[in-house]
């Protein structure tokens, strides 16, 4: 059974129904959707969500669909690691890495989104699937579609890393290059949805899509024990995933499950698309639109149509925003999987980078709980890292110790 | 000078179903006007009252986001496309 009892308005309140539609016809806000919680509250406890198999169907009532999931069946309960040797670089008491780069099954947190935006777009009886992405998004709706039987039709920029695009192209998807960045892509997405009949995951579904983010922030403060943390740094691209982990902090706090969240929102972005950063450092909520330029391509949107509402939420917790250089980006992907073993995309890198950023200014405390949302797998832009060359040696034992020297092993 | 306008679905109740509207005007803003004289309505839905636009709505000319230009007051070519698009999420 569901637990949702409508679409309503972000801005003007306006309500709606249950329908795939996601903006409002008065004011242009987006739609959004209104749960019962008082009917959750009686029926869902901690102890119910422990029983349940691990993965982000254990919080199902809290997800809007009305029958039994369909898409993303093993999606979500990545691993949220203690990371005490990044601890000890940075200096910091308690520093946690929720790992969305080893999510199921493309390798980013937009299985998430997609899980649950095809679920619905089956409940809706769509034939066909569609999304605009920078390729995380593209991946995720290409493998899903497939695992369920449905057509896709994938629009991206026609600049996108190589390994996005084979990581869309495998699964058979309709795979559309567009001349121009992701802004355009959107555009024309948009358009195709106006006059077609597709399920565009983050057009005419965007607010049963953005809901699966949220599995991301009840995971983490499952994870600590039923507590949100101090802070948690979050990667902005569109700015949606931020403002959901910060519902699912509301929610979970409103359903008596964790103590009062008082977590700061710190929003990252790369300084050649950092529409968000700069609004918040402008002191403003309004977005200036930019083009972007950066090595960052799955943040690459200029015109970010969440912005206004990530804005809010770092302001109204006490966080902040902050962009960093391709190079620092770079240096924090080498960073991160020198000190934990793990091995993000260039988004993990800025907010990596960023949370640095934060703790060298003082408003990231090193006696904070912090957590770093790593979104996306390294393996999907390889092309942006450029390591040392390296260089081939003879089968001989005397060949390697010329080439290493004294190995930092005692020997056997 | 006749420019094509794409209505967005959340508009089209306002315009009967009407998908693309032919128009002729120099500017975003005379565009409007236009729009507004065939559907009235439309202009309200559009802008705020102080006759900005929308936060949540892209206008385009040509693919280009009259943010970048001059706004409402960007002055708008013959045949060209001008799209008014709601914002979309990312991806």
């Amino acid at each position: 059974m569901s637990y949702v009892k409508g679409l309503k308005c972000r801005i003007c309140g306006t309500p709606y129904p249950v329908e795939p539609l996601s903006i409002c016809e008065e004011c242009f806000g987006p739609l959004e959707v209104d749960y019962d919680y008082d009917a959750i509250k009686q029926k869902l406890t901690r102890e119910e969500i422990a029983s349940r198999p691990k993965t982000l169907w254990r919080y199902q009532e809290l997800l809007p669909i009305d029958g039994e999931p369909r898409v993303g069946l093993q999606t979500g309960c990545t691993p949220l690691v203690r990371a005490g040797r990044l601890e000890k670089a940075l200096g910091v008491r308690e520093l946690y890495i929720k790992n969305d780069a080893v999510s199921h099954p493309t390798l980013s947190f937009k299985d998430r989104v997609v899980a649950v935006a095809l679920s619905k777009a089956r409940e809706f009886n769509f034939d066909a699937v569609g999304c605009a992405s920078t390729g995380n998004l593209a991946n995720s709706v290409a493998a899903n579609a497939a695992a369920a039987g449905i057509p896709a039709y994938i629009l991206i920029p026609d600049n996108l890393e190589k390994s996005k695009v084979i990581g869309t192209q495998i699964f058979g998807a309709n795979v559309i290059p567009v001349r121009g960045n992701y802004d355009d892509v959107n555009r024309l997405c948009s358009e195709i949805a106006g006059r077609y009949r597709f399920a565009f995951v983050n057009v005419n579904l965007r607010p049963f899509y953005g809901e699966g983010s949220k599995t991301f922030g009840y995971e983490i403060a499952e994870q600590l024990g039923w507590e949100a943390p101090d802070a948690i740094v979050v990667p902005m691209a569109g700015g949606s995933l931020i403002t959901k982990i910060h519902k699912a902090f509301k929610e979970l706090d409103q359903l008596g499950f964790i103590p009062s969240a008082q977590t700061r929102f710190y929003g990252a972005q790369a300084t050649g698309c950092n529409p968000i950063s700069a609004a918040v450092k402008a002191g403003t909520r309004e977005i200036c639109p930019v083009k972007p330029s950066t090595i960052a391509k799955s943040l690459a949107i200029g015109n970010p149509a969440d912005g206004y509402f990530a804005t809010g939420v770092i302001t109204e917790t006490g966080g902040w925003s902050e962009d960093v250089s391709d190079e620092e980006i770079l240096e924090s992907i080498e960073q991160l999987a020198q000190t934990e073993g793990i091995f993000t995309e260039t988004a993990g890198g800025t907010t990596l980078a960023v949370t640095k950023k934060l703790l060298a200014q003082g408003r990231l405390k090193t006696d904070d709980r912090i957590v770093v949302a790593i979104t996306g797998n390294g393996l999907k832009t390889q092309e942006a890292l450029s390591l040392a060359d390296l260089k081939s040696i003879d089968p001989r034992l005397s060949a390697f110790e010329e080439l290493i020297g004294t190995p930092q092993a005692a020997v056997a | 000078m006749s420019q094509t306008v794409i209505i967005p679905t959340p508009l089209r109740r306002l315009t009967n179903g009407v998908e693309t509207i032919e128009v002729q005007g120099s500017t975003v803003s005379d565009i409007f006007d236009q729009l507004e004289a065939q559907f009235p309505g439309i202009r309200a839905r559009l802008c705020e009252e102080n006759g900005e636009l929308r936060r949540f709505i892209n206008v385009y000319i040509d693919g280009e986001d009259i943010r970048f230009l001059d706004r409402l007051q960007t002055s708008v070519g013959e045949k060209a496309e001008v799209s008014i698009v709601p914002a979309i999420a990312g991806g």
